[in-house]
């Protein structure tokens, strides 16, 4: 197991190097400078603000300071959009919002995900199954910024339940952490049933049900363990993302995180945030998958690693 | 096969393979046809491919046919679906913009299935060390935030249809890849390989000829499952002003238009919105229903 973490450490590390320098150089490579605004600024200020942020000189020496600032010092650079702050001062600001966002709607995702999914596959093929199955479908097939503003006309504008926008208390929270888990829900739901109704069939559940155990005992000791798995492996790439900022949802309801700082970054084309917002999402991704897979073990006893 | 030097034999076991290879495709057909839900799709999705193909020639607007006297119209029997903030027809837009999202959809499926069937099948057939780099540079592709990288290539290089494309497409094939690979590493020792490769079928013709053809099923099933996936990218993009630019509409940059105009003019987000969320719910219902007809399994029921 030991051994298994440690090869997968070390195969993040290529993948972090190869984002770092794809991104680096997509960003630097394209036309365009951080400094071209609507008011065009001198030459002269132009070239001390290249000078100023080490963009005047060759690329190749550009990437080598990077990587050296990144990894020696593990210093992700300054801002040219917030000129006041740096990367890491962004980052700082805008990780702990997009992870409360994130985590609300993962745990909603979560509970009503497997809640209908347990439900739909009890009840197979009855109405109740259909229905929670359709609702799935509607929720992989509305996107969220079309579900987010039919929630604000509706809870906000209309009946004045919730506030529209912005960030702050509690009440914020609940319209884009709903609409954020619209998606995942749907496919908790959808794996949770499959998986369960699979694993009902099988010949170890007829064995629990024959030595007589409680109902409830053989589906949440017994069944619901083999029929996690997919569950689980899908939340990896989806916590990634969920707590690395998500954009549109972000913007939707003005939240200060790290999603809104990447897009408004990228179309001020400052290399250095879009480059340290990558990076801190593909860390993220890593991280997870590789949590996902030891718990995968755990649940699992059959999975050994080699 | 009616060549007559060739013995009797092996025309009978041409004809009884032949049998049953139909058998299989008409036993999912059969079962796709029982599945109310699905047919109902199919039939929803080609009135909307009729529709975005057909809709605009047909219109008296066009997509960017401004009207400065008919702004924020609501809808009436002149334009079913009202005017948006320059007096422009919403229903041809929804419609031109139909085929953009729907394109976007058929070429990165197309791109899938292309790029991920053929280095699926080689990696899975070649095995060993060629398996091992292959697949390990899809682990590595898998781990690069991808959508993060669309927006960066959008936003800083041009907002251009093709790029738009080229990248919905790039990052489509990875799944497909994988899936293919472990269809063709559970055929590829099966008798009827061994069979070809003794009378000395070359790899690519067994790839191609042999292994791909049987690992249809699942291919089949992520296709249809990619296009609403991608369809849904895309209009994310298009949403945040990186997809495709004006006049031009897709689906996306309607429903972006709308949420700026919902609470006092609802028609310009229900209206492209309805129809994509629609589009979206056949595709996946249909992609369902697609498994369920080609791998009875997989239903579990």
């Amino acid at each position: 197991m030991l051994q298994f973490i440690l090869r997968r450490l070390l195969l993040a590390i290529p993948v972090l190097f190869a984002v770092l320098t794809v991104s680096f150089f997509l960003v630097r490579l394209a036309p365009g400078s951080p400094f071209a605004e609507e008011r065009a600024y001198p030459a002269a200020v132009i070239a001390k603000l290249n000078e100023k942020y080490g963009l005047n000189k060759p690329l190749p020496e550009q990437y080598l300071n990077y990587m050296n600032r990144v990894i020696l010092h593990a210093d992700l650079g300054p801002s040219t959009r917030y000129p006041d702050r740096n990367v890491s001062d962004v980052i700082v600001q805008g990780l702990p919002n997009s992870m409360i966002l994130g985590a609300t709607a993962y745990l909603i995702a979560l509970v009503l995900g497997m809640g209908a999914g347990i439900i739909a596959a009890l009840r197979q093929n009855s109405g109740v199954d259909y229905g929670a199955m359709a609702a799935a479908v509607l929720g992989v097939s509305i996107p969220n910024f079309v579900l987010g503003p039919l929630l604000v006309i509706g809870l906000s504008l209309s009946l004045y339940w919730l506030p529209p926008a912005r960030w702050g208390d509690f009440s914020h929270l609940i319209l884009p952490a709903f609409t954020l888990s619209a998606l995942y829900t749907a496919y908790i739901a959808r794996l949770t049933r499959s998986g369960l109704v699979e694993v009902l069939r099988s010949d170890y559940i007829r064995t629990a049900r024959a030595k007589g155990l409680r109902e409830s005992v053989v589906l949440f000791r017994h069944a619901l363990r083999g029929s996690i798995l997919p569950v689980v492996s899908y939340s990896g790439p989806a916590l990634a993302f969920l707590l690395g900022g998500t954009i549109v949802v972000e913007k939707l309801f003005l939240i200060p995180g790290l999603g809104n700082f990447f897009i408004e970054a990228a179309n001020a084309r400052d290399c250095f945030i879009v480059v340290g917002v990558t990076l801190v999402v593909a860390v993220m991704l890593l991280v997870f998958n590789l949590i996902v897979d030891i718990i995968y073990a755990l649940i699992d006893p059959r999975i050994a690693y080699k | 096969m009616q060549t007559p030097v060739e013995p009797a034999i092996d025309v009978k076991v041409d004809s009884f393979e032949l049998v049953e290879g139909t058998s299989l495709w008409k036993d999912a057909w059969r079962r796709l046809l029982k599945n109310k839900l699905a047919v109902a799709s199919a039939i929803v999705l080609s009135i909307v491919l009729v529709a975005v193909i057909i809709g605009p020639l047909i219109s008296p607007y066009t997509y960017d046919q401004t009207n400065p006297d008919a702004v924020y119209m609501p809808p009436s029997a002149a334009h079913w679906f009202g005017t948006d903030q320059l007096g422009r027809d919403i229903l041809v837009r929804t419609l031109v913009g139909g085929r953009i999202s729907l394109l976007v959809g058929a070429v990165a499926s197309i791109v899938s299935l292309v790029i991920g069937v053929s280095y699926g099948a080689i990696s899975g057939y070649i095995g060993g060390k060629t398996d091992e780099v292959m697949m390990r540079i899809v682990d590595i592709l898998y781990s690069l935030p991808d959508i993060f990288l669309i927006i960066v290539l959008l936003a800083f290089f041009s907002k251009d249809l093709i790029i738009l494309f080229a990248m919905l497409g790039a990052i489509s094939w990875l799944t497909m890849a994988r899936i293919v690979r472990g269809q063709v590493l559970s055929l590829k020792n099966r008798e009827f390989v061994e069979a070809a490769r003794s009378i000395g079928v070359s790899t690519p013709q067994i790839i191609f000829r042999h292994l791909v053809p049987n690992a249809l099923g699942p291919v089949i099933v992520y296709t249809t499952l990619t296009i609403p996936s991608v369809m849904l990218t895309e209009a994310f993009l298009s949403f945040l002003g990186l997809g495709v630019q004006p006049p031009l509409s897709s689906w996306g940059t309607l429903v972006q238009e709308g949420v700026g105009a919902i609470s006092v003019y609802p028609w310009h987000l229900i209206f492209p919105g309805t129809m994509m969320a629609g589009t979206l719910f056949c595709l996946n219902f249909l992609g369902d229903g697609l498994r369920d007809a080609l791998d009875p399994q997989s239903r579990a029921d």
